[in-house]
């Protein structure tokens, strides 16, 4: 008998903690001991509902948090959840952001500009940089959201919006809100100092398709290379381990050389 | 080593090859009317002088597969039911075929799959003679025409079969028969044969913009039957099968998927990465025709069986396509 491993097999979770975020989005922090890296992800499931992946938003010494946005049936399923319940899962998987690698560094800055729940996959990489302002110069962060009842982490970006080595820019799209601005994200990344940094700068972009596409031909517009642009890619999962065929692009399969791709490299994707 | 084994002969070999063996042959389906792989009991059953409408990939990759029962807070292993090996009667194209799911399953990424790798490694094949090969075949253009990878090889005719052992172990089943010299023959020339396209990561962003692809938004229905009788296609589904309402035990199955479906890149929150059914034939296309051998390096996936073709209810041809690319692209 061969020892391969089953590695479709999930482990049951034990569900800490329910954080509502919005209406639709809650945050399940579940117990967790296996390390993961900025930007990974896992598979989820729960029995009879199915199995998708969901990024990483959140780490602690036993525990991983998960923001998960009421949309398909298995969210739906996740959303009867309780604390104390359990909840299937498997991973991490995925190529992380490269955070202590490439971002980090005192004379470094970094730009974030998320979509959406796609702060979710970029999360942990804010809040790492918030507890280690000297790992960075000046964190650019421009999240924006469709409305200001779809705003995730409030009191952690009230944190952000107040610490020195954050700039934060909070957008709705097409709604007015206090402590928000107007407008889509690409129109705020004019306003990130890009000449100021000289070489020593990252842009990480996540988001839906559209809007990472926007913001990094916005970028590229004002001077940014695109070897210093990373972005990160949502698609359809059913195994994560290069297997099922759903993710894949070109030759390339997301579950194993995503989600965490460098620009150069995700401008040849296409679908 | 060859020898000629009559029908009765041959019933009496498969009767004690079942013992250590199942034994999957292309069979025909009265009720579907149509030629796919069963556990075969008697020579007769096999159908031998017309292609198969399935490939043998489901002998060692079944179209629906436990991957593991949920119980109320564990998730336990499915186990084989059967743990004898298999032997599958397989034309030379299909044998080729079981290699690029190897890819698949077993290299693609770091971790092999269990499921794939315990049916697998019990798969040895009897290699069925072809002849002058069938209408739809294009193997020669691929290289898949020929194969050294066989237990035995068959060919069937009249009322007996003459066979060639190329693993040993197989000899003493035939220690009876008849020897009878017997080399078998690969077919060394289709009618058909492919133009192949030539596409490189320099032109492969404008070959998928080519307007060729948009003819198929309304040819092609998705019913995604080409997918399912091709034995390169590898991509599944997951499915949970739960035993009564309101329990959460049950089990995680896998279940044959494909690329043409409309669902197939749907995500959770409902996008949709590939929108028409021209993007996902172009998506098909370049996958047999240029991802798979720029991710693996050695060989297209397609090994030119031509069973989409017959497949196909709006008679789209897969030849006629990957031919028309190659000329598509000629005019860039």
């Amino acid at each position: 008998m061969s020892q391969t491993d089953n590695i479709m097999r999930p482990e049951p979770h034990r569900i800490l903690k329910i954080t509502h975020e919005t209406q639709a989005e809650f945050t399940f922090r579940v117990e967790f001991s296996r390390p993961s890296r900025f930007g990974q992800f896992c598979m989820l499931s729960i029995p009879k509902v199915g199995e998708a992946p969901i990024s990483i938003s959140g780490t602690g010494e036993d525990w991983v948090e998960f923001t998960i946005r009421k949309v398909g049936r298995l969210t739906e399923g996740v959303f009867e959840l309780r604390e104390g319940s359990t909840i299937f899962l498997r991973g991490p998987y995925g190529k992380p952001w490269p955070v202590e690698e490439t971002f980090a560094g005192a004379e470094q800055s970094l730009v974030v500009i998320s979509g959406g729940t796609g702060l979710a996959p970029v999360r942990t990489t804010l809040n790492w940089f918030y507890a280690h302002p000297e790992q960075i110069r000046t964190l650019y962060l421009i999240a924006g959201f469709k409305d200001a009842g779809g705003a995730l982490y409030n009191e952690e970006r009230e944190r952000w919006a107040q610490a020195e080595h954050f700039r934060t820019v909070y957008t709705l799209d097409d709604t007015e809100a206090p402590g928000f601005e107007k407008g889509m994200v690409t129109a705020h990344i004019g306003k990130i100092p890009f000449a100021s940094f000289g070489e020593n700068y990252h842009v990480a972009i996540v988001g839906p398709p559209p809007m990472m596409h926007f913001s990094a031909l916005e970028c590229l517009k004002h001077g940014v290379p695109e070897e210093k642009i990373w972005v990160s890619y949502e698609r359809k999962m059913q195994c994560a381990v290069g297997k099922c065929g759903h993710c894949k692009i070109n030759e390339t399969y997301v579950c194993l050389e995503g989600p965490v791709f460098h620009y150069p490299k995700a401008k040849t994707l296409f679908d | 080593m060859g020898y000629r084994v009559d029908h009765e002969r041959m019933n009496g070999i498969l009767a004690e090859l079942s013992e250590k063996y199942r034994v999957y042959g292309p069979a025909f389906d009265a009720q579907k009317k149509r030629v796919q792989y069963r556990e075969i009991r008697r020579i007769e059953q096999i159908v031998y002088d017309r292609q198969s409408d399935f490939s043998p990939k489901a002998a060692y990759y079944p179209v629906s597969q436990v991957m593991f029962y949920f119980r109320e807070d564990r998730a336990d292993d499915s186990e084989l039911q059967d743990d004898r090996e298999i032997l599958v009667f397989a034309r030379s194209c299909d044998i080729h075929a079981s290699r690029r799911l190897d890819d698949i399953f077993l290299k693609n990424g770091d971790a092999e799959d269990l499921f794939y790798r315990r049916l697998r490694e019990k798969v040895r094949f009897v290699l069925m003679e072809c002849g002058e090969g069938y209408e739809n075949c294009f193997c020669v253009s691929l290289g898949t025409n020929r194969t050294e990878d066989y237990a035995l090889a068959v060919r069937f005719g009249g009322d007996g079969l003459l066979i060639d052992v190329r693993d040993e172990a197989f000899a003493p089943y035939f220690a009876e028969a008849p020897e009878e010299e017997f080399t078998v023959r690969f077919v060394t020339e289709n009618r058909k044969k492919l133009r192949i396209p030539e596409i490189s990561r320099g032109n492969l962003r404008q070959v998928s913009k080519l307007e060729y692809w948009k003819q198929f938004d309304d040819r092609c229905i998705a019913c995604g039957g080409c997918n399912t009788v091709c034995g390169t296609c590898a991509c599944f589904d997951t499915v949970d099968v739960v035993y009564h309402e309101g329990s959460r035990e049950g089990e995680r199955r896998r279940v044959w998927s494909g690329c043409m479906l409309e669902d197939f890149t749907r995500t959770a929150g409902g996008a949709v990465s590939r929108k028409t059914h021209g993007a996902n034939m172009r998506f098909k296309v370049l996958h047999k025709f240029y991802d798979y051998w720029d991710r693996f390096g050695a060989e297209h996936m397609c090994v030119g069986c031509g069973r989409c073709d017959i497949r196909c209810p709006k008679e789209i041809s897969f030849f006629d396509t990957v031919c028309g690319l190659h000329d598509e692209i000629g005019k860039l």
